[in-house]
């Protein structure tokens, strides 16, 4: 039986061409397997070969990404390989870039199975991980020995087409991926044996971890509301009637920036609930309820803060990924600075 | 999108139903709203005590944007 074919992507560190002094060396072809490269092939074993070993200095490939990328392909491509291993790369943050956006490259140009692996606090695996298998390692290459056993099953298993089980279990980076399968046990079992462990004060294991949230810290408060413009935002999902910019009654992906100039209150006329997340039909009489213009109008005049935006800014809650909600915040910040907004009221349903 | 408002600069205040949501997610200065289907009034009564909750709560994420807080509050 023909053997499967690795092809092995190292920097000018791990290649033994130098550190930092090396790290502008252009794309190199060596065949078989070198540096890191050998301890994989003892691990791989007979059926499988390390037939060529492609070298790179990390700046070059941070600097000069697209011709090192295409250098590295065409020197890849000739070997027809079935897998790719690139790395591991540690903690280091260029080589474990490159590490990724190669894995990325052959992917994508020659349609076979990557892999790579890093440190948990490398930059890449931020980059990477929701698109790559990524092996978890120690945070220097003492952790090869660690690492060279999980490389191999899954390489295996890729290589193979079988299927490769969760992180914890096979040694990679949560890439936030849910997989459906059936357990033994259905899940309001599974939810009292987690309560009742808690309650005993056991250690317990959530099946769903909650996503880290970063905080900011609070403001100063505003000095003088009555000198202040105010703005109104929301995740109720109030828009114009007929949503004209088409956002999502769920997962939303977009927001939108909408005048309230000479409106006293939020009309049902003009404003429609495009909400999947709550009971539209209170909302749908009186949108009033999320986007509190009628009360703020009367603030406004009566003198209780200075002064109104004449728009108001939303989207929909229901789903949408922190990561949306964050790029909105980014984006529509700017708006609000370069108006002159003090203060904002942000209103969840 | 409160946590980017007090990132730029900008006090923000965060009206939500579901406090805890805005507690996890990161909001400074939160004011418990009413119910999810509408968190500012109560539309099974008449529409003038509605706004009046309304203006209330309103009142309240204002005086809440003017307090001074070192950590997560929760404006009852």
């Amino acid at each position: 039986m023909a053997k499967y074919k690795i092809v092995h992507y190292i920097n000018n560190f791990f290649a033994g061409a130098g550190g930092e002094e090396a790290a502008g060396m252009k794309p190199e072809l060596h065949e078989g397997a070198m540096g890191p490269g050998l301890a994989l092939k003892a691990a791989f074993g007979d059926d499988y070969e390390i037939v060529a070993t492609v070298v790179c200095g990390d700046n070059y490939f941070g600097e000069k990404t697209d011709a090192a990328k295409a250098e590295l392909l065409e020197m890849i491509k000739k070997y027809d390989p079935q897998l790719f291993i690139a790395g591991p790369a540690f903690n280091a943050g260029r080589y474990g870039v490159a590490c990724g956006t190669m894995c990325k490259a052959v992917e994508a140009e020659l349609g076979i199975p990557v892999l790579t692996g890093m440190y948990e606090e490398n930059p890449g695996v931020d980059m990477f991980k929701k698109d790559l298998i990524i092996v978890k390692t120690k945070n220097s290459a003492a952790g090869m020995k660690d690492a060279v056993p999980h490389i191999k099953t899954i390489g295996e298993k890729m290589v193979k087409g079988e299927e490769i089980l969760g992180p914890s279990i096979e040694g990679y980076i949560e890439r936030g991926i849910r997989v459906n399968y059936f357990h033994e046990k259905r899940g309001s079992e599974r939810g009292v044996d987690l309560l009742v462990k808690k309650c005993r004060g056991e250690a317990v294991e959530t099946e769903y971890p909650m996503p880290k949230f970063d905080r900011v810290p609070p403001n100063p408060p505003v000095a003088d509301m009555s000198k202040v413009k105010v703005a109104m935002i929301t995740s109720g999902g109030i828009v114009p009637q007929g949503n004209p910019d088409h956002i999502e009654s769920s997962s939303a992906t977009k927001y939108g920036v909408y005048s309230i100039e000479g409106m006293d209150r939020m009309d049902k006329k003009d404003f429609m609930t495009i909400h999947g997340g709550y009971d539209r039909a209170f909302v749908t009489e009186n949108p009033n309820l999320v986007v509190p213009l009628d009360v703020m109008r009367d603030l406004e005049r009566e003198g209780v803060i200075g002064e109104l935006a004449n728009y108001f800014i939303t989207t929909t809650g229901t789903g949408t990924s922190t990561g949306n909600a964050k790029g909105f915040g980014e984006d529509f910040v700017k708006k609000l600075k370069e108006d002159g907004v003090g203060a904002v009221v942000l209103t969840s349903t | 999108m409160v946590k980017e408002v007090e990132r730029a600069g900008i006090p923000v205040v965060h009206i939500a139903t579901v406090v805890p949501i805005s507690l996890t997610i990161g909001a400074n200065r939160i004011v418990p709203a009413i119910g999810i289907p509408y968190p500012l009034g109560d539309p099974n009564l008449p529409e003038e005590k509605s706004k009046q909750i309304r203006r209330e709560l309103v009142e309240r994420a204002l005086k809440a944007l003017q307090t001074p807080v070192d950590e997560q509050t929760v404006f009852e």
